[in-house]
């Protein structure tokens, strides 16, 4: 399956939906690294990486850093988990480079860098290039101004900004480079999209991810596809079940694996594992859950030992998730009960919204150990998750009343607790919940009712955020359409060119509405979280 | 040792003096009580000091005499108690029993030092009901040749404020006793506000005589500053939501406790203030907002 260029492809085979081996060969010359070359390569990029860092302010040292990095897309078998963090101005200097050299073949785009390379080495006084430098000077001139340099957005939250879909798109095609009938197909957005939130994504149910895969050879596994596109029809949703999804999943990657020759385990599947996110982010953003998942498994495998065999390794890494998930979501769930059941006490009215499976968790235990309590559940659309909720807690014997969330200034003086569910703690203490959760906060807060939010430690996330605007999930906006006696007012929208409909997921409920949060270590008031953060850190 | 003979010791220690914080009595009894026990196995040791403690919160129900016990119990026990020989362990766990009673009978002196320099030269000052830090802080400022007023609340059903106002007078600070029902009248001519506290929740609240919170949602009224003093022995890991969510078995003294069957009937002797009612906490940890002192709790007790 070698191309013209001597690149091997991987195949996937559909009856049993193993990959095959995977040769990844790809530098300048066209012949294979060896194992003993990728690993002196790893050193300079490391050699380079510590004069960057001991010495940021002269340009040579941003040029060397540009000349280290610049082989690094070229070299995909050799970059390594820390590289993901390249600095930005990088990026920059290679995206505008080749926002304004598109035509250029790859052989031209070589020459052009070792002859760059090679006018760093010979004036290495600081001296200004010549007219070739002057496209990649400009951006690095603004890293030399904001020291220390300041951290770009991830491209998700710039879907306005043509430079930074440019980037994604390069960034998407240079995980094609590497196969060439694979790549991560970039989702297109859909519809008007209000103006706040014009910074964000907005897909359609109806065109599904997949579209674009080519069908033969996908470096995406069948499984990942297959979650992806549970995730993005909403087949799969909620913090919890994603992740535990996610989980599983990346467990059937782990046993398909096989370590190609002259690749070390540790390396190499971390970098097999990046298409993969890629692919699930653009079926739809994952979530702070996912992302701490993520953050865990990549740590796992990139401590493994170089020495380990391949089966010793992967049966360590599924023990790895298989406790990942006991003890951070069930033990948890059951830790967190233990702690909420004493402040249920008898004769309490519990107000509950949405379906968050911990709530629901934690009331039908309360319920098992007798507490006399009754349950009312605040719905809202497009989603009326309340339903599902509804569903569970009728089977399991509890009174409940089911409100929508326009008559919660009726039902609140009867309320005695709030029980909220949340997707994510962020650092400065605010909530990111469904979105409703910091309307039902505001209100009973007004009402001078406790508010309880439960939430596992796993979803704690380094994000600050204040508001709902800046990072948020808008969702397929036909959900708002409803036919009603067979009329749907709402059907042609789009036509209308000054209507927009928003269907936003999250919201951000503040730290002063919130009474108590119910975590696996005990109960915490919400502005504790950096200390739980902090201990979290101190423990791993 | 038995158990009526440490609640015996506990009683005595009271007596002998007066001044001293109730829970540095009853860990003076614990440690008396460590000192003199036969158990011959570290588990069982731990049993009877348990036990000990629980006895000692139904003779003095107060939420600090709880904290004090659980505090003493971790901080003796948090150390590694490998060695093989029982008596070994146990006179490890004396001597540090020692440098915590230690570092605790210091830690009023402390929080006096740290609270007095809040108080202004012309300073009117209001307080709830007796407390022995507060005394302490006022006499600090008296020292620092400060002239300051301070009115105190007369403290129905016990009307410990009128020995507070005795105390006072014996240190020559110009004092004037108002009834519960006039904190309203007065908030408008005070400056500030400083009260003691009986214990100190997870949440950064403090449970304190009944009427502090009315003090407090009065001073946030007017915008005075309202300042709590307390040692860090009387943190405890409680995290009440309203004042109902208290346990009952701090509400009541002991006595009630014992005999009185339906405690409905019963006036409750302590509330609780919430901490958005609170500007800061004067303690020998440092002076700290109510959102810091669950990471202090977390720090003392993870």
């Amino acid at each position: 399956m070698a191309d013209s260029d001597g690149r091997q492809v991987d195949g996937v085979n559909h009856a049993t939906g193993k990959i095959y081996r995977l040769k990844l060969f790809f530098n300048n010359e066209g012949k294979e690294l060896t194992k003993e070359e990728k690993q002196r390569l790893r050193k300079e990029k490391k050699q380079h990486k510590k004069n960057k860092k001991d010495d940021k302010g002269p340009p040579e040292k941003e040029k060397e850093k540009e000349k280290a990095s610049v082989p690094a897309p070229s070299k995909p078998a050799t970059q390594s988990p820390a590289h993901k963090a390249a600095p930005a101005p990088v990026h920059a200097s290679e995206s505008a480079a080749a926002a304004e050299k598109p035509a250029k073949s790859k052989a031209e785009l070589r020459a052009e860098r070792r002859a760059r390379q090679d006018s760093e080495r010979t004036s290495k006084h600081g001296k200004k290039e010549g007219g070739q430098q002057s496209a990649s000077s400009k951006p690095k001139a603004t890293p030399n101004e904001l020291q220390p340099v300041v951290k770009r957005l991830p491209e998700h939250v710039q879907v306005d900004d043509p430079a930074a879909l440019k980037k994604l798109a390069k960034k998407l095609e240079r995980q094609q480079v590497r196969q060439i009938h694979s790549h991560v197909p970039l989702r297109s957005d859909y519809g008007y999209k209000v103006s706040l939130f014009s910074h964000l994504h907005q897909y359609s149910r109806k065109s599904p991810p997949t579209l674009q895969i080519s069908i033969p050879a996908t470096v995406i596994h069948p499984s990942i596809v297959r979650l992806g596109l549970q995730y993005s029809q909403g087949i799969i949703a909620g913090s919890n079940a994603r992740s535990v999804a996610l989980l599983h999943t990346f467990k059937q990657v782990i046993q398909d694996y096989s370590t190609p020759p002259n690749e070390e385990l540790s390396r190499d599947l971390v970098n097999k594992l990046s298409p993969y996110i890629s692919f699930l982010s653009q079926c739809r953003p994952l979530s702070a859950s996912m992302g701490n998942a993520i953050k865990y498994i990549k740590k796992e495998i990139s401590n493994i030992p170089s020495q380990c065999k391949e089966e010793e390794a992967k049966g360590k890494l599924q023990a790895c998730i298989d406790s990942y998930i006991n003890e951070k979501i069930i033990l948890a769930s059951e830790a967190i009960s233990k702690y909420a059941i004493e402040k249920i006490s008898d004769g309490d009215v519990i107000l509950v919204y949405g379906c968050s499976s911990l709530v629901n968790h934690i009331l039908c235990k309360a319920f098992e150990k007798q507490r006399k309590f009754r349950v009312i559940v605040v719905d809202s659309r497009p989603r009326l998750e309340g339903r599902e909720a509804l569903r569970r807690l009728v089977k399991k014997g509890i009174r409940c009343t089911y409100v929508l969330i326009s008559a919660l200034s009726y039902i609140l003086p009867e309320v005695s607790k709030v029980f909220l569910g949340a997707h994510a703690l962020l650092a400065n203490g605010y909530v990111m919940s469904r979105v409703g959760t910091s309307q039902i906060a505001l209100v009973a807060k007004a009402y001078n009712v406790p508010v309880l939010v439960c939430c596992e430690t796993y979803k704690f996330c380094e994000r600050v955020q204040t508001d709902s605007f800046v990072s948020n999930e808008l969702d397929d906006p036909d959900d708002l359409i409803v036919t009603r006696n067979g009329k749907s007012h709402l059907e042609n929208w789009q036509t209308v060119k000054s209507l927009g409909l928003l269907n936003l997921v999250y919201d951000v409920t503040p730290p002063d509405f919130v009474d108590l949060v119910i975590t696996d270590l005990g109960m915490i008031p919400c502005t504790s979280v950096p200390v739980v953060l902090r201990v979290k850190n101190v423990d791993q | 040792m038995e158990f009526n003979v440490l609640v015996e010791y506990f009683r005595a220690q009271i007596r002998g003096d007066p001044d001293v914080a109730s829970a540095v009595a009853a860990i003076r009894s614990l440690l008396e009580f460590l000192r003199r026990d036969q158990s011959e196995t570290i588990l069982g040791l731990r049993e009877n000091m348990t036990q000990a403690i629980r006895r000692l919160e139904e003779t003095d129900s107060s939420v600090a005499v709880s904290s004090g016990g659980e505090l003493f119990l971790r901080f003796i026990s948090l150390t590694s108690l490998e060695h093989p020989d029982l008596s070994q362990c146990k006179n490890v766990m004396i001597e540090r029993g020692e440098l915590f009673l230690k570092k605790i009978s210091l830690s009023r002196g402390k929080v006096g030092k740290l609270c007095h320099t809040f108080i202004k030269d012309g300073a009117k000052i209001l307080t709830h009901s007796s407390s022995r830090v507060v005394l302490k802080v006022l006499e600090n400022a008296a020292a620092d040749n400060k002239r300051f007023t301070v009115y105190v609340t007369e403290s129905q059903p016990d009307s410990a404020g009128k020995r507070m106002a005795q105390k006072l007078r014996k240190l020559n600070i110009p004092v004037m006793v108002v009834l519960d029902a006039a904190v309203g009248y007065i908030m408008e001519k005070v400056d500030l506000v400083i009260v003691g506290a009986e214990g100190v929740v997870e949440s950064g609240g403090v449970i304190n005589k009944i009427g502090t919170y009315q003090m407090a949602v009065c001073s946030k009224a007017h915008n005075k500053p309202f300042y709590v003093v307390a040692e860090s022995f009387k943190f405890v890991r409680l995290y009440p939501l309203n004042q109902q969510d208290v346990p009952d078995r701090f509400k009541y003294t002991a006595d009630i406790l014992k005999t009185v069957k339906d405690l409905n009937q019963e006036h409750p002797m302590i509330d609780y203030t919430p901490p958005s009612l609170i500007t800061l906490l004067f303690t020998d940890l440092g002076v700290l907002t109510p959102s810091a002192v669950s990471d202090e709790l977390i720090k003392l007790y993870l």
